[in-house]
């Protein structure tokens, strides 16, 4: 059997673990730039799920994608250090303020625009929104079927894939036909480390916009290797309709946003001995909470 | 026209609770709206559903009642809500935070162009003035979510798109029966007029779905545990204490994570969300996620050995010390003092 094209879709998050004072703009929008950028955890599962199919179906190539800031081409070289063949970096800023639908439309069209694939693999959901809403909206707008919440891709042969899927209260397999979109739950897989060899071979390669302070050593080597460049495509590199795009393509706005803040409760300190419990036990029963 | 409506799963038969909570929601924000409730079913055998669904407050119940629609699947369920909003036009739709219908509602989403908010914590109806424009929009849904990992609640508005739709997960909005004698409408769907062959490219092949084994949600004490409890052997004196006091025994993600609990068990944003009568928190230090799963419990003990834990800032009692000391003696003081 010939080889699978793949692509998979990743994207970069801020560790929403640890969110500072500055991370929101007025807008509402989220400034990531204040916060440390991980590669989105759920997406590294999807990764892996792409790598075993290359490990078992010779000749699969599997091609990065993700859709962020120059930065965000880090994402791109974590799937090269892991096994994946290339990869892309959507930016530009006419994607800033993208709500669900908007980047899935831009996401879309930067697919039809790399080329045909027969699986699309994607994260079930990112840390930073939890939506889970770009994986089946990619698919719509590509007019492919999806199977979600997949915690495993048992088999691909010929055109025909079995998936089996996590739900809440059990395990579903399904049969379905490339091309589609599969999203991949954290109850699948971890992904395998960087890979020492690919590490080595990838660590100098960058996206055009990461080359404007490199120097004419790094150049020379850069230019003499051509897998060290990573594809950008930007707005104008993509069959689009602009109204579609960013904040305007956006039909969800944010009309507010609160910061949790902690309230404290009169709160009562029970000394950890027996008597203090007791006491608290017997309240709970009276006031009917508990017995 | 222009009505709510609700997507209601099926799980063997029965409506499910998600939606049971959507449809109580849905009757007073229709109400509110002065627009009708409708309710969508699909699947197979469905004659029973008005019964369940009138009660709350259903005015039109759409049916398409098909063998092929018995389980859920992608393709051809989007095809039928994606006909139906075409006709109907409604101007809310809700569908449950799971995986059901956050397979769907992203699909239908796309397909409309309509705004999709996802796990929504809070749906209030509310106006909006859009200065730049000058414009001013009356009587929309406000979508309450807490976001960037529950640091923020946002507030979430589809100013030019219908339907504004939202997903809520269970547990999250209280179920309420509105009317026993309400009166229904049945609207029976055409199934094989609007689903194709094509639609069934994707097909089960296998399903192994358990019965609800531990139902933390309907459970009035809860005594739950986090990293801190140490141990999958230290976790059994939780469920001790759930025992004796007729409780379920929860988890925070770390626990489960660290192979202490189950999965079915995980409390918190990206697990149930919980409201019952008495929350006993056990080594848990009340991470945000945790406490966006548990914050509407009526009463809360913390058991931690860090006193400046931040779950002892909404515990109604804390006690500082370790679980395997405190446990026993609340054990102890409960035989004691109940009858």
């Amino acid at each position: 059997m010939s080889g699978l094209k793949i692509v998979v879709l990743a994207k970069q998050v801020p560790d929403t673990r640890n969110v500072g004072k500055d991370a929101m703009k007025a807008d509402g929008t989220v400034n990531r730039a204040a916060l440390e950028a991980i590669f989105n955890p759920e997406d590294l599962n999807a990764l892996e799920q792409a790598l075993r199919l290359k490990d078992r179906i010779s000749g699969t190539t599997i091609t990065m994608l993700t859709m962020g800031p120059i930065r965000a081409s880090e994402i791109i070289r974590e799937g090269l250090y892991r096994g994946a063949d290339n990869g892309y970096l959507l930016t530009d800023r006419a994607f800033a303020g993208s709500d669900t639908l908007a980047t899935s439309y831009a996401i879309s069209k930067a697919i039809e625009k790399i080329g045909k694939f027969d699986i699309i693999i994607a994260g079930r959901q990112a840390i930073d929104g939890d939506t889970a809403q770009v994986g089946p909206q990619v698919a719509e707008k590509l007019g492919l079927p999806q199977i979600t919440y997949a915690e495993e891709i048992i088999d691909v042969k010929g055109k025909e894939i079995i998936v089996k899927r996590r739900l809440e209260r059990g395990v579903e397999t399904v049969r379905g036909t490339l091309p589609l979109v599969v999203t991949v739950t954290g109850s699948a897989a971890e992904c395998r480390p960087r890979n020492a060899k690919f590490t080595m071979k990838y660590k100098h390669a960058r996206s055009t916009s990461e080359l404007q302070n490199a120097t004419e050593d790094f150049m020379q080597l850069y230019n003499s290797r051509p897998y060290l460049k990573l594809s950008e495509l930007s707005v104008n590199d993509v069959d689009v309709d602009h109204e579609q795009l960013g904040l305007n393509g956006s039909p969800t706005k944010v009309k507010e946003i609160e910061n949790v803040v902690l309230q404290a409760k009169e709160s009562k300190v029970i000394g950890n001995n027996d008597q203090e419990i007791e006491e608290m036990i017997v309240e709970l029963i009276k006031n009917h909470t508990i017995g | 026209m222009n009505n709510l409506f609700v997507f209601c799963e099926i799980e063997e038969g029965q409506v499910a609770g998600v939606s049971l909570e959507l449809l109580t929601k849905g009757r007073s924000l229709a109400t509110q709206l002065g627009c009708k409730l409708e309710a969508i079913a699909i699947g197979h055998k469905l004659d029973n559903i008005v019964n369940q669904v009138a009660p709350y407050g259903v005015d039109v119940l759409h049916i398409a009642d098909h063998k092929k629609l018995e389980h859920y699947l992608t393709l051809p369920y989007t095809s039928i809500i994606i006909d139906l909003f075409s006709k109907t036009k409604p101007q809310i739709a809700l569908l449950g935070a799971t995986s059901v219908g956050r397979d769907l509602g992203p699909r239908v989403s796309s397909a409309l162009k309509s705004g999709l908010t996802a796990d929504c914590t809070s749906l209030v109806i509310g106006d909006h003035e859009d200065k730049k424009a000058d414009k001013v929009y009356k009587n929309l849904l406000y979508q309450i979510r807490p976001a960037f990992g529950g640091n923020i609640i946002a507030t979430i508005i589809n100013p030019d798109c219908r339907p504004q739709m939202a997903t809520v997960r269970e547990g999250v909005m209280k179920k309420e029966i509105f009317n026993n004698s309400h009166k229904c409408e049945i609207k029976k769907i055409d199934v094989e007029s609007i689903v194709s062959e094509a639609d069934f490219v994707v097909s089960i092949i296998e399903r192994h779905i358990e019965k609800r084994k531990v139902n933390i949600q309907g459970a009035p004490i809860i005594v739950s545990g986090g990293y801190g409890v140490g141990s999958k052997e230290n976790f059994k004196l939780l469920y001790d204490l759930a025992a004796v006091l007729g409780g379920e025994v929860g988890a925070s993600r770390a626990a489960v994570d660290a192979g202490f609990a189950q999965h079915e068990r995980q409390i918190g944003q990206t697990g149930i969300t919980v409201r019952p009568k008495l929350y006993i928190a056990c080594g848990i230090s009340g991470q945000i996620q945790h406490r966006a799963g548990m914050d509407q419990s009526s009463m809360i003990i913390s058991i931690n050995t860090d006193a400046h834990a931040p779950i002892n800032a909404i515990a109604d009692y804390s006690i500082i010390g370790n679980i395997t000391d405190i446990i026993p003696k609340m054990i102890a003081a409960y035989k004691k003092n109940s009858k």
